[in-house]
């Protein structure tokens, strides 16, 4: 469970965030909504310790991220994985180094690496990709490399920053389908973006942030979820 | 073991992708040791000069004509008292007739009508250090039977100086060229970081650790190090085999060359080390200062 108790985070004298009380299940699939500059991204930041919280606790299942130390942050990374609009893929590896190279990071003997970036490639559909280089992608290949890259340690969170803000409506639908298809397998998935016709197409909970603070927090029923993930 | 070829992996990749930064601390590096090792190299040959004198009767005493076996006795005595004396040899008329035939047998025409009784007898003098010669010259002079006495001041002095100032100027020149290779790699290694930026970016964000992110570059620079030691201990070899002819004709009776293949072994081995210190030390603090991990 992610628990937000009483954060607040301010860059100088501009509050980004403010008194933000919130509590995520493990496997919800949570959209957060709202205008750029309303404190979406530094939500996500927080959470993987890019940034610090100005005051309150962020709990992690029972850590609080903010306090642990400097040299524990690359392992709370490990169990998060983290998407943007930009993919952020190394141009100079192949898909399957890109994917492999967190399992590279954590030492893991090299069949076992084979073996686990296969699997996650075949999930996102890109087995066929392995030996192509970035530039050699579409778009929603390379939001999928990069969705693959952040599954590959298997992490339970998932922390997507406008994943398909570069995407064409068609890619935008398979990222999606993946999400949706992670968050089956039991990921908690937290997802920013601006794209409402997104956020309509699954079954979620949709945190909207105004200016700093929660504006809105629509939960939807689990089994409602499912009745419409299937339709689409 | 898996983790570190991965990181020599990544190092040696990111060198060959950008080859002209490489070149740029290789170079700067190379000019330090090839610079190093000439002065090291010089300053043995000034040792084995020195050592070529120590070898050698610094102060000969010519003897009168008619000195006796005693009165030759009685001036070793008065030498050995002072207990700075290496050994005393005397030099019969006869033998110095030798020596000198042999020194010029290449020139018949200074050699055909010199007689042994032309030639004085003498007593050859090495002192345990060179530096009491000119007190031990003197203490010759004193005696009533020696008529003359030649020692080796001058060449010895000047060679005693040269050797320090080429040691001086080595070692300020050797600081100085240190100084530089660590500001070089310091700022070629920093250039690689910034070129790096969106991999070191989203090696932090999937979990890398500082030493995972920092440790290639720390290898970098060692590698420019030992890349650069062992290029230019080749390039002295070559240039000692170069210029060994030249040396042989000048200064052959020093025996400075050929030098032994040993030297160069260690010339290696201290460059290497030298060399992994200066590229990691600078790496590190390029590190430091511009990796924010």
């Amino acid at each position: 469970m992610i628990t937000f108790d009483e954060v607040s985070k301010q860059y100088n004298l501009t509050s980004a965030l403010s008194d933000i009380n919130l509590e995520i299940e493990d496997g919800e699939f949570v959209f957060l909504i709202g205008p750029s500059g309303a404190g979406k991204s530094t939500l996500l930041k927080l959470l993987i310790r890019e940034e610090l919280p100005t005051a309150g606790r962020i709990l992690v299942g029972e850590r609080d991220i903010a306090s642990i130390p400097e040299s524990q942050v690359p392992h709370l990374r490990r169990t998060i994985g983290t998407i943007f609009q930009d993919f952020k893929l190394l141009p100079q590896r192949t898909v399957f180094e890109n994917v492999a190279f967190p399992l590279e990071i954590i030492g893991l003997p090299d069949e076992e690496i084979q073996r686990t970036t296969m699997e996650t490639l075949k999930l996102v559909s890109l087995d066929e990709r392995a030996e192509h280089f970035p530039w050699q992608l579409s778009g929603g290949e390379a939001q999928r490399t990069a969705i693959a890259r952040s599954m590959v340690q298997r992490p339970d969170i998932l922390l997507a920053d406008e994943p398909t803000g570069n995407l064409d409506p068609q890619s935008a639908w398979e990222v999606m389908q993946i999400l949706a298809k992670l968050n089956k397998l039991g990921a908690t998935i937290l997802m920013a973006t601006h794209n409402f016709d997104i956020t309509n197409s699954l079954p979620h909970r949709m945190l909207e942030i105004r200016e700093g603070k929660i504006a809105k927090d629509t939960k939807v029923k689990k089994e409602t979820k499912e009745v419409k993930g299937a339709k689409k | 073991m898996r983790t570190l070829l991965r990181l020599l992996s990544t190092t040696f990749k990111r060198i060959r992708r950008n080859p002209y930064n490489a070149s740029g601390a290789v170079a700067v590096m190379f000019l330090t040791f090839f610079v190093g090792g000439s002065f090291i190299l010089i300053s043995l040959a000034s040792n084995k000069i020195l050592s070529y004198y120590e070898s050698k009767p610094q102060v000969i005493a010519f003897l009168k004509d008619g000195t006796t076996q005693e009165q030759i006795d009685s001036i070793k005595t008065d030498l050995e008292k002072t207990d700075k004396i290496e050994s005393i040899e005397f030099v019969s008329k006869e033998q110095a007739l030798e020596i000198y035939k042999e020194r010029n047998q290449s020139r018949p025409e200074l050699t055909e009508f010199v007689t042994a009784d032309i030639l004085p007898a003498s007593l050859e003098v090495s002192t345990r250090a060179l530096e009491d010669q000119t007190e031990i010259a003197k203490l010759v002079a004193a005696q009533p039977q020696v008529e003359d006495v030649a020692f080796l001041q001058e060449v010895v002095e000047n060679l005693t100086k040269w050797t320090k100032t080429i040691r001086y100027v080595g070692i300020s020149v050797i600081t100085f060229l240190i100084l530089t290779s660590i500001f070089v790699t310091l700022v070629v290694i920093g250039l690689n970081i910034s070129l790096h930026k969106e991999e070191i970016e989203i090696m932090k964000l999937v979990g890398a650790t500082e030493r995972y992110i920092r440790t290639p570059f720390l290898f970098e620079g060692a590698f420019y190090g030992l890349l650069s030691a062992l290029i230019s201990t080749l390039a002295a070899y070559a240039a000692v085999v170069w210029l060994s002819p030249f040396v042989n004709r000048y200064l052959g009776e020093f025996s400075i060359v050929p030098v032994n293949p040993v030297v160069f072994v260690y010339l290696l081995g201290a460059e290497a080390l030298v060399g992994i210190f200066v590229g990691s030390f600078g790496s590190y603090v390029a590190t430091r200062k511009y990796l924010k991990v």
